[in-house]
């Protein structure tokens, strides 16, 4: 595969755990009970050590001409191929279990197959990862189950969450050029395939919960070509802030 | 998990022996199983590939390089890479690095069936290194650093660290 598009393929996947890393760490000592806190957190440490795995492999590949920190911290908002999902703001509690909860079960799935890529480095950071996403899945499921089978108010909390965060999922199971590109030549997942398997997944847990599974019709999408909702341009502001004012530091 | 395994030469064994954990300084690095190789390459040249526990590890960085400072102290020039493949799991932890664990307070990991039963709660299995009870509830399945969850013993009443089992 040409060194390019495997870079972009990198940034398409990479770029889910950055910016979804960067969301949960916004709630270091913001968190609702200090347990959860250090939770929330060790998953944001977990995301970011893999994007780290994945974008020393990219700028490896790029001979060095870019580094891993201008992979993280210096491209514009167009240049970052996340699926909307995980760059949704931290509303209220329910929305940070929901978004995490949606992304782990398509995470998981997604590494699994990762694990078998011809890629040898690939395959290794897929082996690596997917040991700590298996607990960061328990976490979000445990509690989309504690809070649906929790009070009335949980309940309608968390079902808001899911019901709006739903219109966000479609977008995981649609290739963009990099992935397509890959998949064919055996370095990436067929992620059209996991759809099923995700869907029954998820559905199990909402159930669990005593949730309804939303029914949409319309979805929204474009973050993997890099049109994103208006949240991703305050996120980028804040997480490029010290690259930007300190140019050339290392993360 | 033995030396020979990890490919690291008897020389350098009582150097390395040194370099502990900066978060769990009990424990040694070859305690720990991150030392996968560390050979005399060359003449006063060591190389040597280390793995992390977990991605995020922050004390990786700081792993690699008190193991360059320990060896250049006795005269090695060192470079030490950073693999990922075999990933690390907890039964890279050597026999006394467990022991260790217990005394100092952290409850060792189990096997990987008794870890996912004491993680989901079905059953009392983990033990309170304080007391040794086996009365114990699982608080957090994230604890103070990203290897660890976090415990209570309803016997002795204190709080304390699980290392996570990761197979």
């Amino acid at each position: 595969m040409d060194k390019k598009d495997l870079i972009q393929y990198i940034e398409t996947i990479a770029d889910n755990s950055l910016i979804l890393g960067q969301r949960m760490g916004e709630l270091t000592g913001h968190g609702p009970t200090l347990e959860v806190d250090i939770a929330c957190t060790n998953i944001s440490l977990d995301l970011f050590g893999q994007v780290r795995s994945y974008f020393q492999y990219a700028a490896q590949l790029s001979n060095q001409e870019i580094s891993e920190d201008d992979l993280a911290f210096l491209r514009q908002e167009r240049a970052y191929k996340n699926v909307l999902l995980v760059e949704q703001p931290n509303r209220d509690f329910a929305y940070v279990i929901a978004r995490q909860f949606l992304f782990d079960h398509y995470h998981f799935l997604f590494l699994k197959h990762l694990q078998n890529s011809e890629d040898e480095t690939l395959a290794a950071i897929a082996k690596k990862s997917i040991k700590e996403v298996s607990y960061h899945k328990r976490f979000s499921s445990d509690w989309i189950i504690r809070l649906g089978d929790g009070t009335e108010e949980s309940k309608q909390k968390i079902q808001t969450a899911v019901d709006d965060l739903w219109q966000y999922t479609q977008e995981l199971f649609e290739p963009n050029e990099a992935e397509k590109a890959a998949e064919e030549k055996h370095i990436g997942v067929d992620i059209v395939s996991l759809q099923a398997e995700y869907t029954q997944n998820v559905g199990k847990v909402l159930q669990e919960a005593t949730l309804t599974q939303p029914d949409l019709k319309f979805f929204q999408r474009g973050g993997k070509k890099g049109i994103h909702t208006e949240h991703l341009g305050y996120l980028l502001s804040d997480m490029q802030y010290m690259q930007r004012t300190y140019p050339n530091m290392k993360w | 998990m033995t030396i020979e395994e990890a490919q690291i030469d008897k020389e350098l064994i009582p150097i390395l022996e040194k370099v502990s954990d900066p978060e769990i300084p009990v424990l040694t690095v070859l305690d720990l199983g991150v030392v996968r190789f560390a050979k005399i390459t060359k003449p006063n040249f060591v190389e040597v590939k280390i793995t992390p526990t977990y991605s995020g590890c922050p004390a990786m960085d700081v792993i690699g390089d008190d193991i360059t400072s320990a060896l250049s102290e006795n005269g090695y020039e060192t470079k030490v890479d950073l693999v990922l493949a075999p990933a690390w799991t907890t039964d890279m932890i050597t026999e006394s690095g467990r022991k260790t664990l217990e005394e100092y307070g952290i409850a060792p990991p189990m096997d990987a069936v008794s870890d996912k039963k004491a993680l989901l709660g079905e059953e009392q299995v983990v033990k309170c290194p304080q007391c040794h009870s086996t009365n114990t509830k699982m608080v957090s399945q994230f604890g103070s650093t990203a290897c660890k969850a976090l415990f209570k013993c309803h016997d002795c009443q204190e709080p304390f660290d699980y290392f996570k089992c990761l197979i």
